[in-house]
Order: C-alpha cells, then sequence, then structure tokens
C-alpha cells in the first residue's frame, strides 16, 4: 500500500510541476479555430503548403458544430489565448466586433493590396463586415455556404418507381420546384422498400441544443416570404415573424418532419442528416454545401448516385445562409504569423486549390471562372443559392435569439407543444423582451 | 431469507439462500456490464459494422477506432491519393482504404495528458492540503471548529454550473481561463472539502496517545505528524485520494465551462469525436475504453480503500 | 524529504523556536544547521519555557495546517458567491465586458421565479430526482440486502458491480446515447428481442414519454451500486445479538426484516438518500450528453436551464439569481432534511 502511494506521490508531483511550467509557445506556431467537418479537414490538407512556404506550424482546433458557438464565445469571452485565427460565423461579427475580440482587417487589406471587391458580393456582406454591408472588415471571407439538397438520383431514374409516382400524383418524378411538391415527394418514398430496405423521405434538421432546427426552419419560412421586422432596423416583430406566411411555412416544415424522417429523428443536425442519407435510409436530405464534395466522392450514395437542387420555391426563392469568414483574434501572441496566413490565404491560386480540395472559395478568380460552374456537380446550384441567401439576426445579442426560437420551434414540432401561431408568438414575445433589454425597444 | 435461517447460526445464512442471492447478484452484474462490454467492442468495429442494422455481435475486428480517434482524415479524389505515394504505416493504410488521407494528428494525446496533469495534480494538492487541515482539526481546538468543518462541507452541494459563473469571470480577470493551472486550483478547492471530512474521520482513530509517546521521546509536533501520525493514515490517504482522483478525472462541467482547449480534458473531448458525418462511434468507444481504463485499473487495485472510503465517509457524514 | 524532521540520536527535545519554521523548505546542508541551532536552544532553553514554546507552536501548526485549505475555500468558494450574490442584483452580461452594469434590484429574482420555463426545469428535475432515488433504494437496497448473504465470491462481484460509479457521467451519457439509437442501438435491440417489439417503433431519447425515463435508467445503472454500498454497511453495522435474540423470541423472518433490519438500516438509507438527491439535483454531465434537454425541453433540468442563461445567452445577472435561488433551495432543504435524519438516528 506504502510503495503505490509512494510511487503515486511521485508520480503527481512530477505531474504538478510540468503543469506549472508554462508551455513554451514557438513564435513559428499558429492554431486556427473552425468546426470541425470536412472542409476543415481540407484546410488542414490546404495548409501544408503554407507551412512548406513559411516554416509556421499550424495547429488546428476543430470543435463539431453543435458544441462550436458555445465553445468558441466562451473562448472568446474568457479572454483565452487558444486561437489565433478563427474561421467564425457570420452572426458573430457583431458581438466580436463591438468587444474587440476581432482585429480589424482594413489597414491591412490595404498595405498589402488585398481588394475585398476582388471577392462576391454577397459574401463579404455576409462575412466580412461590420454594421453589414459598410466597408468595415473584421473577415476575409473564407467559406461560402448555404442550405440545400440532395437526393437519391439513382432512384429517382428507376422506371418503376417514376410509373408508380405518375399513377400516385398525376405529375413527372422530378426534383422538387417547391415546396408542396417537396412534401409530396417525400411522402411518395417515405415507407418504400427500395434495394430491399425501408426508406424514408427526407432528412432535415432537428437539433435542439446549438441551431439545427433553427437552420432547417429557416429554409422552409424564408421560401415562405418570412421577414424577421415589418419593417427593416425597427425591430417590429409583430405581425412580421407570425404572420401567416411564417405559421404556413413552420407548419410545413413540421409535416415534413411528422411525415417522413427516418426513426429517431428527433435531435438530428449535420451528422446525423449525413448518416441518414450515406445508409441508404433517405430519399431526399438538406444539409450545407460544405459536406457536397464529400457526398459526391462518398464510394456508396456518390458520383452517379447522388443529385443536388437548391432549396425549393414557396412564395420566395430563398437560401439559408451558412459560411464563414476568417479573423484575427485580438489576444493572439502572433499577429504578425496571423496577418501572413491571411495574406496568403487570400492569393487567388490558393484559393483555387481551397475550391479542387473541397473548400468553397468565393474569390472572384474561382467563381467567375468560365469552367467553375462545370467543376462540380454541385457548383451551379451553389451560384444559385449564393445570390438568394438570408441570413439570422445578427445582433450582438444573437446568441439570445437564437435559443429562444431553438427552444419555440423544438417545442412545437419535436415535443409537439401547441400550434404553429403560438409558437411563433411566443418567438416574438421572447425576441421583444431581448431587444427591449438591449434597449433597442 | 428463510425459516432454515434457524437451522444455522444467524450470521451465516443457509447455503441455498447463498446460491439464490449469489445468482441474483451475479446476474444483475453481468447486465451491469453490458453497456460496457458493447462500447469495448464496438471499439474494434469498423464504422459501416458500428452502426449496422441489426447491431453486430460478430464481426471483423479492426484498429480503424483506434486510427480514426488519433487522426484527423480528409476525403479526397483516389488520383489525389495516388499522388501521394506508398502509406507508411497501418493506420495510413487503413485509411486510404476509405478514399481518405490522414491530414495530422487530433487532439485526444493531449486532451489525455490534460486530464492526467490535472487530474493528478488536484488530488495531490487537495490531499496533501486535506491530510493538513483535517490534522489541524483533529487534534487542536479551532475555534468555531464545527462551523468551518459544515462550511467547508456544504461548497460541495453547490451546483457546479453556479459555482462556475463566477470563476470564469474571476479567471476571466487573473487570466487563469483554459490553463491548467486554473483548473487544478478549482478542483482541489472542491476536492478539499471531502478530504478533510474523510480524513478528520482516519485521523480522529489514530490514538493521540502514539504522538504523546512519540513527543515524550523527544519528537516535535511536526515530526510526530509526519513520522508516527501519517504513517497510520495510509490507508485513509489512499482511500481519499482515489475520491478525490475519480472526481477530477471524470468532472465535466468545470471543464466544458472554463476550458477551450489547452487545458481541456478528455470527458468534454471525448463525446466531440466525430467522423465525416455523425459521431465516428468506432473511434469514440476507443477514446471512451482508453479513458477509462485508468479508473478501472485503479478500482480493481484499491478496491478495499474504495469501499472503505465509500462506507465510512457515508457513516460519518 | 524526510530527513528533516529527523530527531537527533539522542533523546533531546528539539523543539526549539527554530523548529517552527521548518515546514518551509530548506536543503539538506541547511538542515543539519537547523538541527545543531535547535540542540542547543533546547540546552539553553529552561523547561518551562520549552512547554510554553510547545504550545505556542501547536497552536501555530493548526493554524499553519488549517490557513491553506480556509484560503484556498475563501478563494475559490466564498469570495465567488459572495461576487454571484452581487451580480444577481445587476443587469450584468460576461459577454458585453464594456457595457455598463445597473444595479437592477430584485428584478432578477422576480423574472426567474416568474418564468414558466423555470418552473418547468424544477418539476423535471424533481421528476428525475424522485424516481431515480426510487428506484436506486430499491435495487441498491435489494443488492445489499443479497450480498450480505456473504455467498462465494462477493466480493468480487461487488467490485464488478461498482464499476459504473467509477466512470465519468458525461462519457457514460454519450455512450448511453449511443445504445439508446431507435435502430442500431443495443438498447432498443435487446428490449425488441425479449418482447417482438420492432426495435425503431420507439425512441427512447426522441420521445416526450420516455426521455425522461432514458435518463433515469441510465442514473439507475450508474448510481444503484453507491447506494448499495450504504445500505450494505448499514446492514453490516446491525449487531447479531439482536437477530440471535429475534430467534430465541421465534420472530419469523418476514417479522425480523420488519422490526430490526429496516429500522437499524435506516439512517444509512436516509443518508444515502441525501447524497443522492444532491447529486442529481445537481445533475448536469449526463443528461446534456444523453439529450441535450431534448426534445423541446422534456428532459431540461434546472442545471441544464442554468447554463444556458449563463454561458449561451449569457445573462450573467439574471443567472447568478437563479444559481442563488437554486443552491438556497438545496441548502434549506438538505438541512431540514439532516434535522430528520438526526431524530431518526436518535431513536
Amino acid at each position: 500500500m506504502r510503495k503505490i502511494t509512494k510511487a503515486l506521490l511521485g508520480a503527481t508531483t512530477a505531474l504538478t510541476i510540468s503543469a506549472a511550467l508554462p508551455s513554451v509557445s514557438q513564435a513559428a506556431e499558429l492554431t486556427l479555430c473552425w468546426a470541425a467537418w470536412d472542409p476543415a479537414n481540407a484546410l488542414v490538407e490546404l495548409s501544408k503548403d503554407f507551412t512548406a512556404q513559411t516554416g509556421t506550424e499550424m495547429k488546428f482546433e476543430f470543435v463539431p458544430w453543435p458544441n462550436f458557438t458555445d465553445r468558441i464565445l466562451n473562448e472568446l469571452n474568457s479572454g483565452g489565448k487558444l486561437c489565433d485565427l478563427l474561421i467564425g460565423d457570420s452572426q458573430w461579427l457583431g458581438g466580436s466586433a463591438e468587444n474587440g475580440y476581432y482585429v480589424k482587417l482594413n489597414d491591412f487589406f490595404d498595405k498589402e493590396g488585398i481588394k475585398m471587391s476582388d471577392f462576391a458580393e454577397a459574401a463579404v456582406n455576409a462575412y466580412a463586415t461590420w454594421p453589414k454591408g459598410t466597408p468595415n472588415y473584421w473577415a476575409l471571407p473564407a467559406m461560402g455556404d448555404a442550405n440545400a439538397w440532395f437526393y437519391r438520383k439513382d432512384w429517382f431514374a428507376k422506371p418503376e418507381i417514376q410509373a408508380e409516382f405518375k399513377k400516385a400524383t398525376g405529375r413527372d418524378l422530378t426534383v422538387p420546384a417547391t415546396w408542396a411538391e417537396l412534401i409530396e415527394t417525400a411522402k411518395f418514398f417515405n415507407g418504400k422498400e427500395i434495394d430491399g430496405k425501408k426508406v424514408y423521405g427526407a432528412a432535415i434538421f432537428t437539433e435542439r441544443a446549438s441551431e439545427g432546427i433553427t437552420m432547417g426552419i429557416t429554409q422552409a419560412l424564408y421560401a415562405n416570404g418570412f421577414k424577421y421586422e415589418m419593417t427593416p432596423g425597427k425591430y417590429d416583430m409583430e405581425g412580421a415573424v407570425n404572420s401567416p406566411d411564417a405559421v404556413k411555412g413552420l407548419e410545413e416544415y413540421k409535416e415534413l418532419y411528422k411525415c417522413c424522417t427516418p426513426p429517431g429523428y428527433t435531435d438530428a443536425y449535420m451528422g446525423e442528416t449525413l448518416d441518414a442519407f450515406k445508409s441508404g435510409q433517405a430519399a431526399m436530405a438538406m444539409n450545407w454545401f460544405a459536406f457536397f464534395p464529400g457526398l459526391y466522392k462518398d464510394e456508396n450514395v456518390g458520383g452517379d448516385k447522388i443529385g443536388f437542387f437548391v432549396n425549393p420555391k414557396g412564395t420566395t426563392a430563398a437560401s439559408t445562409l451558412g459560411g464563414q469568414g476568417i479573423s484575427v483574434v485580438a489576444n493572439t501572441d502572433n499577429m504578425d504569423g496571423a496577418l501572413a496566413y491571411i495574406k496568403w490565404f487570400a492569393q487567388p491560386d490558393v484559393q483555387k486549390k481551397w475550391w479542387t480540395l473541397g473548400g468553397y472559395a468565393v474569390h472572384n478568380a474561382v467563381l467567375t471562372d468560365p469552367s467553375f460552374k462545370d467543376s462540380q456537380p454541385f457548383a451551379a446550384d451553389f451560384l444559385v443559392a449564393m445570390n438568394q441567401v438570408q441570413d439570422f439576426w445578427q445582433e450582438p445579442s444573437y446568441a439570445i435569439l437564437l435559443q429562444a426560437m431553438q427552444k419555440r420551434m423544438h417545442d412545437y414540432v419535436v415535443a409537439d407543444k401547441g400550434t404553429a401561431k403560438e409558437a411563433l408568438d411566443g418567438l416574438v414575445s421572447d425576441w421583444t423582451e431581448v431587444f427591449k433589454d438591449d434597449g433597442k425597444l | 431469507m428463510s425459516t432454515a435461517n434457524a437451522a444455522h447460526s444467524v450470521v451465516e445464512p443457509s447455503s441455498t439462500s447463498k446460491r439464490i442471492a449469489g445468482a441474483i447478484v451475479i446476474l444483475y452484474a453481468v447486465i451491469t456490464m453490458v453497456p460496457l462490454a458493447w462500447i469495448f467492442l464496438t471499439s474494434f468495429k469498423s464504422p459501416p459494422d458500428s452502426i449496422s442494422y441489426p447491431p453486430k455481435i460478430v464481426f471483423q475486428p479492426t484498429l480503424e477506432g483506434y486510427c480514426n480517434l488519433f487522426t484527423t482524415r480528409t476525403r479526397q479524389t483516389p488520383d489525389y491519393i495516388q499522388s501521394l505515394g506508398a502509406p507508411t504505416s497501418t493506420c495510413d493504410e487503413i485509411t486510404r482504404n476509405r478514399n481518405m488521407v490522414i491530414a495530422g494528428a487530433s487532439n485526444y494525446w493531449p486532451r489525455f495528458q490534460n486530464s492526467l496533469i490535472i487530474a493528478f495534480g488536484s488530488t495531490f494538492l487537495a490531499v496533501s492540503l486535506g491530510t493538513l487541515a483535517a490534522y489541524g482539526f483533529s487534534r487542536f481546538k479551532v475555534p468555531l471548529a464545527d462551523d468551518l468543518l459544515f462550511f467547508i462541507l456544504s461548497t460541495r452541494m453547490m451546483p457546479p454550473i453556479a459555482v462556475a459563473i463566477p470563476i470564469y469571470l474571476m479567471y476571466r480577470q487573473l487570466g487563469l481561463s483554459d490553463t491548467a493551472l486554473g483548473m487544478i486550483l478549482l478542483y482541489t478547492a472542491v476536492n478539499v472539502s471531502l478530504a478533510v471530512w474523510l480524513l478528520k474521520g482516519f485521523i480522529d482513530e489514530i490514538p493521540r496517545e502514539y504522538e504523546e509517546a512519540a513527543m515524550i521521546d523527544g519528537y516535535t509536533r511536526l515530526q510526530a505528524f509526519w513520522r508516527v501520525v501519517l504513517p497510520q493514515a495510509t490507508t485513509g490517504i489512499a482511500a481519499t485520494a482515489i475520491f478525490c482522483l475519480i472526481f477530477a478525472w471524470n468532472e465535466y462541467a468545470f471543464a466544458v465551462l472554463l476550458t477551450s482547449g489547452s487545458a481541456q480534458t478528455a470527458p468534454p473531448f471525448i463525446p466531440t469525436i466525430i467522423g465525416e458525418g455523425g459521431q465516428d462511434w468506432p473511434a469514440v468507444a476507443a477514446g471512451t475504453t482508453i479513458f477509462l481504463v485508468p479508473i478501472l485499473v485503479f478500482t480493481i487495485l484499491l478496491r478495499k480503500q474504495l469501499l472503505r472510503g465509500i462506507t465510512f465517509g457515508a457513516v460519518r457524514k | 524529504m524526510t530527513a528533516r524532521f529527523r530527531p537527533s540520536g539522542r533523546a533531546v527535545r528539539p523543539d526549539a523556536p527554530a523548529s517552527r519554521f521548518l515546514v518551509t523548505p530548506v536543503t539538506d546542508t541547511d538542515t543539519s544547521l537547523l538541527d545543531k541551532a535547535a540542540e542547543k536552544a533546547v540546552r539553553v532553553t529552561p523547561a518551562p519555557l520549552a512547554f510554553r514554546v510547545r504550545g505556542l507552536s501547536d497552536r501555530a501548526i493548526a493554524w499553519l495546517f488549517i490557513t491553506p485549505t480556509i484560503a484556498l475555500l475563501l478563494a475559490i468558494n466564498i469570495f465567488p458567491l459572495i461576487w454571484a450574490v452581487y451580480l444577481s442584483f445587476t443587469n450584468f452580461r460576461a459577454n458585453r465586458p464594456n457595457a455598463e452594469i445597473d444595479g437592477v434590484g430584485l428584478t432578477n429574482y422576480q423574472r426567474v421565479l416568474n418564468d414558466p420555463d423555470i418552473w418547468q426545469a424544477m418539476q423535471t428535475t424533481a421528476h428525475f430526482v424522485f424516481w431515480t432515488i426510487l428506484l436506486q433504494m430499491l435495487i441498491g437496497f435489494a443488492l445489499a440486502y443479497l450480498i450480505d448473504r456473504k455467498f462465494r465470491g462477493h466480493a468480487f462481484w461487488t467490485t464488478v458491480i461498482l464499476i459504473p460509479m467509477m466512470l465519468s457521467p458525461a462519457v457514460v451519457g454519450n455512450f448511453w446515447r449511443f445504445l439508446y439509437q431507435p435502430q442500431i442501438g443495443l438498447f432498443n435491440y435487446i428490449y425488441s428481442f425479449f418482447t417482438g417489439v420492432p426495435p425503431s417503433s420507439f425512441e427512447m431519447l426522441g420521445s416526450v414519454a420516455l426521455s425522461p425515463w432514458a435518463i433515469i435508467i441510465v442514473d439507475t445503472w450508474m448510481w444503484t451500486p453507491y447506494v448499495m454500498l450504504i445500505c450494505l454497511a448499514g446492514l453490516r453495522s446491525i449487531p447479531d445479538y439482536l437477530y440471535e435474540a429475534a430467534e430465541v423470541d421465534r420472530a419469523s423472518a418476514w417479522r425480523q426484516f420488519w422490526s430490526i433490519t429496516v429500522p437499524m438500516a435506516l439512517p444509512f438509507i436516509m443518508l444515502a438518500v441525501l447524497f443522492r438527491a444532491i447529486e442529481n439535483f445537481k445533475m448536469f454531465d449526463m443528461v446534456v450528453l444523453l439529450t441535450g434537454g431534448g426534445p423541446g425541453s422534456t428532459t431540461e433540468v434546472a442545471s441544464i436551464t442554468l447554463k444556458r442563461e449563463a454561458f449561451e445567452s449569457w445573462r450573467t445577472g439574471r443567472a447568478s439569481a437563479f444559481a442563488i435561488i437554486l443552491f438556497v433551495a438545496v441548502f434549506g432543504l438538505a438541512n431540514i432534511y439532516v434535522k430528520a435524519l438526526n431524530k431518526v438516528k436518535q431513536r
């Protein structure tokens, strides 16, 4: 017994001492924080060139989406030194700019000749500016993204399924162009036996903890002409957020959830949606463009078996915005290195390689290249979607606004509480309280 | 349990009742172990096998989960993979068979190291401080001793999130956010209350006469403490240390709120191990298995102290 | 390390003033010097003074030993608590470091106490605490009773049973989420194996009806061993002569159980209830990893609500008010309970 205790004491003393020593941070090292997903791994691959050119070692801190906002905003708020570079969500710009968490990049851009006009305008507005649309840059657009759909092209092409669909609905089986068609198609596939397996209509976002269900529902809301305010900038949400259009959109989303999602689909976000599709359970699924390169390369459901489409219309053509800009964290110990990385990343050649490796470059050198549209089967859709994106609130209080929406929506859609109108009315009152607290109402 | 007891001494139940009792307990123990066994098995499955339906009990074991646990990978085209040259390791080969390349090391190992440093560091501190304080409370008349002891114990009743709010602000001011030192101090503070409480009990049991005899022989109080009391209290100290260690090793709420990377421990990290889609279950299972091993070893090696600590703590409180 | 405290060969009393400072680190060469100085001091110190020094030194040691612990607790437990009390009267937000902090009086407390979501969370917590304790007490006591039969190998099997409580609740929650998956998960599969119900026909974590039970099952799996151990300690504390006397009186086994075993073990059972209640009232990690509070807010226990207020909405002031209310509630209930427990013990 004593021996064990002594050994323990020895070991713990050694560990304590090593913990107390400050970790020697090398100047030639940068930590980049982002979400853990396909494009991030592609960025690791891309960054090997940066290390080769500059000798700066790159470290990466990737956090899965459900924890990403939570973790990184916590890190920024705590004044931590984890990240030198951060690829953060568009909605964080407001808070991060106002609290001085990000470095303002205007002077640096001017000095290095990096022009924002070289990047797609919608992307710059969404991922780089605060206040929105003003030439105050807090990030370099790193990755364009929007929420879109993909489907089993091989199933849609089966003659017997096409015939059956025609008989059931009276129209040809095509990629859904409207939300009504989307639901109809999902219902048609749901419960069918295909290749000896029971399949389901559509895999959609229902995640509760972070942003999942909101990002899914806004697809339906925006398509139905949803607006956040009656008059932009006035925060008068009564009549806009809970408009009949919004109620219709929300009901459509719930209908899709109730009729056609795979079992156990109560808390699903990007990962679960991909899993449902890859395991051959879902005929259609929603997800961010970010995953499409990986899906297309998938050995089981990729290639000829997969097709992609932009969010179907309701009364409006609209898509939910994703995507991020890359920012320098003001707290970094290696400012020069971090800026050097941005400078390197902004080069057209690097942006082109970024796109080939699986990242959605929004540099005009990539997007306006005549070969871009045909470079990938989803490239053309990407351009369409990026031209019709709408974003959630970008207010500094966005986290509270988002949380209220997550709760109201999940309670209504998944936990079956109340009606769509009640859920949206509740949301109006939650949001009103937030803006009152902020002194904006 | 039955009237058959009457034939025996009451302390010694009949053999039938023993056998029935044994059978039920063993059945319970086996059922309890099923989830753990499943996790262990899953760590040796390939990702498709891990999510197959119905769940596979017989499968081709692979190290893919362990490879995935320690690496990050990116899916690339076969042409790109061809251009890289021959695979350099088993993991490299497994990864390439899935049309992926290893992009770098994952953060599992650094997180595991953080767990080691923080858990052992805080345990060492908590037990050291706790032993001293327990001795102080046990042997000397400390003014307001009962109140102090109660106060020390009641600090454990606070929900961790409630404690974390002001700690978060304080650490932000002091620059202790996301540092191993900050976490060691915090865990020490949480554990020291239990340590004092348990150890006071153990030290109370050591007769004062031993020290008094030693002091008459010319030891000072400190010498008597070091040479006489401590050796007698080894069992108690070991039991207390295991408790502190288990807490610090397993803690999640503080870790997830107060660390983000540099000092993050394994528990907040393991649930965030994901593959291309959702959770990469074999990798999660592999990470879980590796993380559970130290605790299992401790439980088995030190089970007597552990049992004593639990029951003793209960009786005292 | 030990060399410092080794008394010199002869039976001298080296408890001279210098020895009081021996707790500060000294090098080996210093030690012999100090020892010599100490010996010298002892020789020149008259006996009564030496005793007084020892008395003084005792008190110094007492404080020396206790102070670090108290200081640490003051710095990391009490000071933050006071700060939280202060914050609970303000509109402070941790993610707006530059904003002005205004006092808002009792507004935060009013808002918390009038918030239906928070009452909902308290109800969820109460449901969770009640059922976990009930189940754990029943199974735990039964197991303890059986293990107390001392069948062959009971020590080994007791150790096996203990394993779940040694694990990290977060990691446990995470892998039970895997076991609960409706199609690929083991739980549904085993259930359907025995009942014939298709495994994908029910969702332990996703359904409003089942998810509160899903978290109760996992907590019970994990913590029954703990209750079992405490009950075992209680059973083993019952003196044999009571049973022997009962045998003499020809009391039936059933009667013995209710008139000796249960009342004698009751204080221990009540203690187990207390510990588990406090722990589960604070429950956070396991539930977060299992359900994240969902579906909707079905399993959103108080700690999750608190975490969302404090670290996602960053309404630090309001969250502090909620934290204080929770703390007072636990503390108050625990105190009342302990009084009841003491009464039971005195019987």
